[in-house]
């Protein structure tokens, strides 16, 4: 399936994708409002963006820095070069503890290396415990949005597989009765586990201790309830001193979701009396996408979803449009360094109009790594890819009006357009509104270019 | 070679070139920093709330099982620190003392020596955190400044309940922890 193929399915329910798109604006929105009360805001852009370059350009001594220091805390590092090794780290700590049932808290690097379909495989209960996440597992769906992994789903969908899982009453949509029904039963689930998993923001190497994020409290629940805790990390979330984090965590919540902080913010430098802290450091091609000069910096990201919510093809084609761990612009400059041929019609979700870079909380130039990843699979067209970006052309200009609107039409403002035609499944895309200057070169003027 | 090896190996190989780190400046915050927190407390769900208000909650409430860690509120408490923190799922109050806080963001610090049990602000049903008004700061950067390379196993910043809005985007208060945050300034 290609992207465009992906978003006219997303398309077919047409209220549905109106509510999406509306409500990833409505999160936009929040940010800029949320923004304009820090008059330095594009100093602390400046600043992480700085911090993340000189971090990469470093890593070896940092990640050695990390373990030297963490080991010292008494936190157990561990080294992973795949999805597969990461998997059987978590399986042999989790055998050494007999232990059968696991809690989680959000990872998407666990989501990265299928770790769930790898332990429920060898018989073990993963329960994520994020609201959104436990939603679309008991749907047995990944996550649709890095930040808010239930955004694709209506409060109905909800009711009906609560109802179905958890027994709450047929039809009953309220967002208060069925989160607390969800906690009673995640309640249940930390009382009873031995072992939780956690994703890591920001590990520090000066002191060897990582911070996760949180509203809801669920990472603190599992691990303080647990005997073991085990985090897991891509090797590109280090940063350098612990006051660094004062820059990112200013960033972070205000870039996903408008609001000032994370209500949780936890900073884990050494087990507990008597309890486990073990501690995963995954590269899964990334020391790859390091080596690629004009994309490395796209491993400067620190997963705020900002990208998404302001993306017009994101918000309209949904997050399984992707077919990728992480959707939207920064999926789509990462994915291809992972597979080429599998994730090639990414680059081309896009409208290059640099909403995605003006976000971006740590400067990612992402509209510009899609044109050069379009470049790239222009390129392999000759050799093994042959004839795709032919394909590729046939897949995004099928539909006149998704043609018309990845241009042109997208300069202009479209809010007169009546929804019967923005959100027709035949648009692939739908309208575009409030989008900063398009660069110079639009989507259009570079087909014309590169297609002969 | 292990996977340490060969993943530091990879790098060392890029021979990239060092970029600078840059020094975090200071940045201004605002005149009346207890205005600031509370405004961003209230944003975040939580509440200011003076010693007598929280006195009444708990006189006029039923919470059966209290731990106080803070001595303004030491008559309160009536259990100890269990040796399984399961045991506290039943807690209906916690209070506990802050360190210092954020105005910009009301995010408070605690770390170890404020909680003892890592677990207590999480497993309790409503949480009160006790703060010097002296010690409300501007922003995160004077707060990290403040924090220093203090060495404690485990540090929080709190700065609201329990919340979620996975369910389309609906605000619920009460997600796994505690559903309510007061906060008593002294
Ligand atoms: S690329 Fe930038 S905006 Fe997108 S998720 Fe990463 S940090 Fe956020």
């Amino acid at each position: 399936m290609s992207h465009p193929e992906n978003a006219t399915v997303f398309l077919k329910d047409k209220a549905r994708a109106k509510w999406h798109d509306e409500t990833l604006w409505i999160v936009r929105e929040k940010r800029d409002a949320t923004i304009h009360q820090i008059p330095e805001w594009e100093k602390l852009r400046e600043l992480a963006s700085q911090i993340k370059d000189h971090t990469l350009s470093k890593l070896d001594f940092y990640l050695e820095e990390l373990e030297k220091n963490a080991s010292a805390n008494g936190i157990k590092v561990h080294w992973a070069e795949n999805a597969e090794e990461h998997n059987q780290i978590v399986a042999s700590i989790l055998k050494e503890k007999n232990c059968k049932a696991i809690v989680k808290s959000k990872s998407i690097l666990t989501e990265e290396c299928h770790l769930n379909p790898y332990l429920e495989e060898r018989g073990i209960e993963v329960v994520d415990t994020d609201l959104g996440e436990r939603i679309i597992q008991f749907l047995k769906q990944p996550p649709s949005h890095i930040v808010m992994p239930a955004i694709h789903l209506k409060k109905s969908d909800i009711s009906d597989i609560f109802h179905e899982k958890l027994h709450t009453e047929k039809g009953n949509v309220d967002p208060v009765y069925l989160t607390h029904a969800a906690r009673l039963h995640l309640r249940e689930k930390f009382l009873q586990a031995k072992v939780a998993i956690t994703g890591v923001n920001f590990a520090v190497a000066e002191t060897g201790e990582f911070v996760v994020c949180t509203n809801e409290g669920n990472a603190d629940m599992g691990v303080h309830l647990a005997d073991t805790h085990i985090a897991c990390m891509g090797i590109e979330k280090l940063i350098p001193r612990r006051k660094d984090l004062g820059v990112f965590l200013r960033l972070l919540a205000r870039s996903a979701t408008g609001q000032s902080i994370t209500n949780y913010n936890s900073h884990f430098r050494s087990p507990s009396p008597g309890k486990e802290l073990h501690l995963i450091l995954v590269n899964n091609g990334r020391t790859k996408q390091l080596g690629r000069e004009k994309f490395r910096n796209s491993l400067k990201c620190i997963r705020c979803g900002a990208c998404m919510n302001t993306c017009p093809i994101y918000r309209r084609s949904g997050g399984f449009s992707y077919g990728s761990t992480v959707p939207g612009p920064i999926g789509s400059i990462l994915s291809p360094g992972i597979d080429l041929k599998k994730y090639s019609t990414l680059p081309f979700a896009s409208t290059l109009c640099g909403s995605c870079s003006d976000v971006c909380p740590v400067k990612i130039n992402i509209h510009e790594q899609l044109y050069e990843w379009r470049q790239e699979i222009t390129k392999a067209q000759g050799s093994s890819l042959k004839g795709l970006s032919m394909k590729l052309a046939n897949g995004i200009f099928k539909s006149p009006l998704a043609y018309r609107l990845s241009g042109k039409m997208m300069r202009a403002s479209l809010k007169s357009l009546p929804d019967s035609i923005i959100y027709n499944p035949l648009n692939a895309w739908g309208k575009g509104r409030n989008l900063p200057d398009l660069p110079e070169e639009s989507f259009k003027a570079w087909y014309k270019k590169n297609r002969s | 070679m292990s996977s340490r090896e060969s993943i530091l190996a990879a790098i060392k190989g890029l021979k990239l070139e060092e970029k600078p780190l840059p020094d975090i400046p200071d940045f201004e915050i605002a005149d009346d920093l207890l205005a600031a927190f509370t405004n961003s407390l209230n944003a975040n769900k939580g509440t200011v709330a003076t010693k007598e208000e929280v006195e009444k909650l708990i006189e006029e409430t039923t919470f059966l099982k209290i731990y106080s860690a803070s001595p303004a509120f030491e008559q309160y408490s009536n259990c100890q620190i269990p040796k399984h923190p399961a045991d506290f799922a039943d807690l209906d109050l916690a209070i506990i003392e802050g360190q210092f806080a954020s105005a910009e963001n009301a995010a408070i610090w605690l770390d170890e020596s404020n909680l003892d049990l890592r677990a207590l602000p999480f497993i309790t049903a409503h949480l009160v955190i006790v703060i010097k008004k002296e010690n409300i700061l501007g922003n995160m950067h004077q707060a990290y400044t403040r924090i220093g390379l203090t060495n404690s196993g485990f540090g929080i910043f709190i700065a609201g309940p329990s919340k979620t809005a996975d369910i389309e985007q609906s605000l619920v208060v009460g997600a796994h922890g505690a559903m309510s945050l007061r906060v008593v300034i002294l």
